[in-house]
């Protein structure tokens, strides 16, 4: 598998991107990866659209990649076939302009100068470097959660841009509970002494609100019998009862989870970036009979059984607003214990129904569609 | 409505696919593996879409390259408009949905036509078998044991004839069969199976 990590540098003053709040940003970077390689018609470009805490690292090894049972030779997303590419969101830390990114206009880090991002500019963004790569139209953008949110604004914003989309255990606006839960992780981080207002670049970060904010999404991400079974109501082997230590494998699996996620993650783009997933309503006040009116593509919708986070209901109003555009529609609703983890763990029904998708696409368009 | 289906005689689907216009819109009410739509998209170039409830029916339809829905038909078809298909099909379906009246009358409201198929209970072979043996009839239509069938509802040609009557739905057109073969004569006492295609 061809596998090319790269940055693309664009809006260079005076050119900034203007962004939906109507600030501008530039210069703007995107880190990106591609897999696989781009076909001279340039038809078998996909892009892949990454969750709350993934980046352009979709795919391959050391570190693998976080949707590597995804992509590959011979996998869901075939690179044998297709051209695979995945950035980081603005917004990020892993590459792409962000809030931990130096501002121009002080040179320090830009911290809470940045301005607020919504999943419209990261789209946008991404518009940009396909222009760039040369890619007149996407064979299909795909991506769970966050992911998810971002394939419906490229079938709002760029329908034309676009031959096939699939959102994956998504929504088309947070409900309250889902607000609540993000806000009790930006609640953790903001808490923490360290944090300084977002000003604690250079000197001790707040890791301990970033842990808990991670744990808090740890809990979210799995489901009842997904925790039962990984954990049951063991002990650790080293506990010291009533020291408040890990004393369950449940309480020691959290904080290792949060312990990690702080030493690849910044604290200011999980407040950013949780404020972007919540400000996000695809209807934006129009009818739901209306906001795919102009979308083309061919649509597959995936949703779990378990997944309590990202509910299968709310999947099936995204497919209720393709219905009443008309719009070429697939749904499946794949049985999981994972919850909204499954995305990335149930694979193989999941990788089944893409391939064979993805399959259709490209014949439709290889017959002259 | 399982996912367990009656599998239908090869002449049904042609049936089935005669009635059916060139280029019509179809939706295709528990498409099961989605053989039939595939040759309706094949042989006669439809526009179709059909709804399961079984997520291993919806991997096949999808390598068929079918869209598809996964849904509970006896919920309704809320999201469609009136006459939003040329044809709404409910074949082998409409005896394992919980509530055929209000799934029929959907399908009506949906679709310009409707297509039903149903074993029928009242099959010659399935008389002998309860008069004779004192047993409820396993046939080729009906192949089912009493404790694991899907069909929920038994109904002969006669009673759905009636029915239609009563609900002044029209049927414009009709077949019967019976060992994969058109039966011509007394269909409710010689047929396994029964085809309408219906308005109103």
């Amino acid at each position: 598998m061809q596998n090319t990590e790269t940055t693309f540098t664009f809006a260079l003053p005076p050119n900034e991107l203007t962004l939906e709040s109507g600030e501008k940003l530039g210069s703007m970077t995107l880190a990106y990866e591609t897999y696989g390689e781009l076909n001279k018609e340039k038809s078998n470009a996909i892009l892949v659209l990454h969750a709350l805490s993934g980046d352009a690292h979709a795919a391959g090894k050391n570190p693998p990649g976080w949707w590597d049972n995804m992509i590959g030779p011979g996998k869901g997303l075939d690179t044998n076939k297709y051209f695979v590419i995945c950035a980081n969101v603005i917004g990020g830390c892993k590459g792409s302009t962000g809030p931990s990114s130096i501002n121009p206009n002080t040179g320090q880090p830009y911290g809470l100068d940045f301005p607020i991002v919504t999943i419209g500019d990261m789209v946008n963004a991404q518009r940009h470097l396909i222009d760039h790569l040369g890619i007149e139209k996407l064979l299909a953008v795909i991506g769970g959660s966050m992911g998810g949110m971002q394939v419906l604004q490229w079938m709002v914003a760029y329908p034309d841009r676009i031959r096939s989309a699939i959102p994956i255990a998504t929504t088309m606006k947070h409900t309250p509970q889902q607000i609540a839960f993000n806000e009790v992780g930006r609640q953790a981080i903001m808490a923490d002494p360290n944090w300084k207002k977002g000003r604690y670049y250079g000197s001790a970060i707040p890791a301990k609100g970033l842990a808990v904010a991670r744990m808090i999404g740890h809990i979210t991400y799995m489901s009842d019998v997904s925790m039962a079974a990984k954990f049951g109501r063991r002990f650790r082997a080293n506990k010291e009862p009533y020291k408040f230590g890990a004393e369950f494998e449940v309480e020691g699996y959290l904080r290792y989870r949060g312990d990690n996620f702080v030493k690849r993650f910044d604290a200011n783009s999980y407040l950013y970036i949780t404020k972007a997933i919540d400000y996000f309503n695809i209807l934006n006040g129009k009818r739901l009979g209306d906001i795919f009116k102009e979308v083309k593509a061919k649509v597959l919708v995936i949703a779990f059984k378990s997944d309590w986070l990202y509910p299968a209901y709310q999947s099936q109003e995204i497919v209720k607003a393709c219905k009443l555009a008309g719009v070429d529609t697939t749904y499946c609703e794949i049985n999981s214990t994972y919850g909204h983890d499954a995305f990335l763990l149930e694979i193989e029904e999941e990788a089944d129904l893409i391939k064979h998708f993805l399959n259709t696409v490209s014949n439709g368009y290889n017959n002259g569609e | 409505m399982t996912n367990v289906k009656q599998q239908p005689t090869k002449i049904e689907h042609q049936i089935i696919i005669d009635w059916i216009k060139q280029g019509a819109s179809v939706l295709d009410l528990g498409c099961g593996d989605g053989e039939l739509l595939a040759r309706l998209i094949e042989e006669k170039q439809v526009h179709a879409q059909g709804i399961e409830i079984s997520e291993q029916a919806i991997h096949h339809c999808v390598a068929r390259g079918l869209s598809v829905f996964q849904e509970d038909i006896d919920t309704g078809l809320s999201d469609y408009a009136d006459k939003s298909f040329d044809y709404v099909i409910l074949n082998q379906t409409f005896q394992q949905v919980k509530k055929p009246d209000f799934v029929l009358k959907e399908a009506l409201r949906v679709g310009k036509k409707t297509i039903v198929g149903f074993p029928n209970f009242l099959y010659i072979s399935a008389r002998f078998q309860m008069f004779f043996g004192g047993k409820v009839p396993v046939t080729p239509s009906l192949p089912y044991e009493w404790y694991d069938t899907p069909n929920l509802h038994f109904l002969s040609i006669t009673d759905f004839q009636e029915y239609c009557k009563k609900r002044e739905v029209q049927i414009e057109r009709s077949a019967f069969i019976a060992k994969n073969n058109k039966v011509r004569l007394f269909p409710n006492l010689l047929a396994e199976t029964g085809l309408f295609l219906l308005s109103k």
